[in-house]
């Protein structure tokens, strides 16, 4: 099937194109970085992740809502998913693949990477995230390709695939909790000590995820023969509106129990988010962007009849993703570190370098996520075409 | 050509004797280089420290000076890439848990010496994927240098900020290179070892035994007679953040 992805419109190549280049130069500042150290990064003593470790965390979100695609249609035998639950599991694929490269450029010493296996260390929640990441990663890609390469010949998948399907739900779970349990367990960061950190993170994944698989397939439709289907993307507009509102509520919890309590250790993070910290306020804009977003977003979603309307609906779903990538990707990695246990104040911003290496991942994933995708366009329009003669 | 059976014996026999030859003419400088120099080892049970910032007079860095020379601590000249294993800090940023805007003049005023808590209950430990932060039988947290791969999920555990990333090649600012302790690398994590190369050879902190006033002291928690134990018996002492449950072991008298 790989030889589909070789053949393509000129719009086609112009995108791979402008990938690659993105690679490249990502790639290069990389070398940089190896050279210099993460000295060449904004992050700091005090503030020591930054917007590695952030999309990380936003990309394991992305990764774990294909689930929302696999459940409906495998335990519940929902068909309008049946075609589209493979660029779920292909969006996932690409998602875990970023997640690991960021986690790979956040590392001092990146030469000694297979330390995490050759010395592997139960207590540390690190070494369980590299086992469900690889985990998730192995079982998308196998699903995902087997189910699409008997698609392709017209026969049902093999049997063994169904049990591995099964597996995919809760593991996909697996992997945003324990993303979850690296911060939610650390003593001295009030920010992250929360327990409702793994739900909140699950919220925010299954309404980013989805919201991003709807613009990619309105994408499809738009530029390629493939057309997902009113229904199935409908639905998957009202899993997003339920996930949001489940995100939003959860923050909303967060704030209450930081600012009623009024326990600094909790109450001054989130002070410096929205409303900022002795005159710090680098985020402030960033989260009331989020925060209006989120809601503009639920309220187009909720309305059925601006739901239904494809230009609405593109619209809610970049909010959606704009928001929580903000809140997630951005916001809540280094307001963890802000003020710091000993009181002090020190901002970060990414450095040009930095953005550049990060926009070089990201274009990775994507580059990986088109020749999915135009693996996948192909190979419908090959089975469409046929049932079509007969 | 090829060998025959006999230049192949002839080899392996040369090659044999080159390797036992050295080891039976040359046992006597050998054996002297690994000679430690100075005593027997300091040992303990579990190892604490006491301070009481109040004998350090005003403008004092002696235990700083002197800890940072002795591990190659290097200088950057930023706070941003700053590497310090021992440092001072304000009563409020210590302990801001005991901190109001009524304490005394003095207090407010009074700069702590911080490092690291050597907690009985190390969450750097626990979160480390690759155990190059472990505990020692005698409570020292220690770092394997060459293990650490520079993810800092342990900087993020620590609460009391004690932990430093090499953030670029620490070693153009090195002042003066120490020989008998190992310089860092770029990307890894450091932090204060209480000095297990000096207790190996019998000899206290670098911090202690520069400090002249006995503003700090040293010694083993586990013996009821020992001096720190007879000081934090009978001197108030708070530890740091103690509430999160690390069981910190620098006490300090106020």
């Amino acid at each position: 099937m790989l030889e589909k992805a070789l053949k393509g419109s000129r719009g086609y190549w112009i995108w791979i194109s402008f990938l690659l280049t993105v690679i490249t130069l990502g790639f290069f500042f990389y070398l940089r970085q190896l050279d210099y150290g993460l000295g060449i990064t904004g992050m700091s003593r005090d503030v020591s992740w930054g917007l590695y470790i952030a999309q990380f965390t936003f990309l394991v979100g992305i990764a774990a809502s294909a689930v929302m695609l696999v459940l409906p249609y495998y335990l519940h035998d929902y068909k309008a998913f049946g075609k589209i639950t493979i660029l779920g599991e292909f969006l996932a694929v690409s998602a875990v693949i970023m997640c690991v490269l960021f986690v790979f450029v956040d590392l001092g010493q990146p030469s000694r990477v297979l330390n995490v296996m050759l010395y592997p260390a139960p207590t540390s929640i690190l070494f369980w995230d590299m086992i469900v990441l690889s985990g998730y990663l192995l079982i998308n890609i196998v699903t995902g390709w087997i189910v699409l390469s008997c698609d392709r010949k017209e026969i049902p998948p093999p049997s063994w695939v169904k049990p591995l399907i099964y597996l995919s739900i809760p593991w996909a779970i697996s992997i945003h909790t324990v993303t979850a349990f690296i911060y939610a367990g650390l003593p001295g960061r009030g920010f992250w000590l929360t327990a409702i950190m793994a739900p909140r993170f699950l919220a925010s994944a299954f309404a980013s995820g989805p919201a991003l698989l709807i613009i990619l397939c309105l994408i499809l439709k738009r530029y390629t023969s493939f057309d997902a289907g009113v229904k199935a993307i409908q639905t998957l507009a009202k899993i997003v509106a339920y996930a949001l509102a489940a995100s939003i509520f959860f923050v909303l919890m967060e704030l209450f129990t930081a600012f009623y309590s009024q326990i600094p250790e909790h109450a001054r993070h989130f002070s410096y988010l929205f409303a900022g910290l002795e005159g710090h306020t680098k985020l402030v804009a960033w989260m009331w962007t989020s925060a209006v977003l989120a809601f503009a977003a639920l309220g187009i979603l909720t309305i059925p009849q601006i739901r239904r309307n494809d230009g609405w609906l593109a619209v809610a779903c970049v909010f959606v993703f704009v928001s929580l990538w903000i809140e997630k990707g951005l916001g809540l990695v280094v307001t963890g570190f802000i003020p710091s246990p000993l009181e002090t104040i020190t901002e970060y911003v990414p450095t040009g370098a930095e953005i550049a290496i990060t926009l070089g991942i990201w274009a990775v994933g994507l580059f990986i996520l088109t020749l999915f995708y135009r693996i996948f366009v192909a190979v419908r329009r090959d089975i469409d075409g046929t049932n079509g003669r007969n | 050509m090829k060998p025959s059976r006999r230049d192949f014996l002839k080899i392996a026999g040369m090659s044999t004797l080159s390797l036992v030859v050295p080891t039976i003419i040359s046992p006597a400088w050998a054996k002297e280089k690994l000679t430690i120099p100075g005593g027997e080892p300091l040992t303990a049970k579990r190892w604490g420290m006491a301070i009481d910032a109040s004998k350090c007079p005003a403008g004092c860095v002696d235990c700083i000076t002197a800890c940072h020379g002795a591990h190659n601590v290097p200088d950057f000249g930023n706070p941003k890439d700053e590497v310090k294993w021992i440092w001072q800090e304000k009563f409020a940023a210590a302990f801001p848990n005991e901190s109001h805007p009524y304490l005394q003049e003095s207090r407010k005023q009074l700069r702590l010496p911080v490092l690291c808590n050597q907690c009985a209950n190390p969450p750097c430990v626990r979160v480390c994927p690759t155990k190059s932060t472990f505990q020692r039988q005698d409570g020292i947290v220690m770092m394997d240098y060459h293990r650490c791969i520079g993810c800092r999920l342990c900087m993020a555990a620590c609460p009391y900020g004690a932990r430093s990333m090499n953030y670029r090649d620490p070693q153009p600012f090195i002042r003066k290179i120490n020989p008998d302790f190992p310089t860092r690398t770029k990307g890894v994590v450091e932090k204060c070892n209480f000095c297990e190369e000096r207790l190996a050879i019998g000899l206290k902190p670098a911090c202690v035994a520069a400090c002249k006033k006995k503003a700090l002291v040293f010694g083993d928690m586990e013996n009821p007679r020992s001096e720190i134990r007879l000081l934090i018996e009978n001197r108030f002492n708070l530890r740091r953040r103690a509430s999160l449950g690390t069981q910190p072991q620098i006490y300090y008298i106020v």
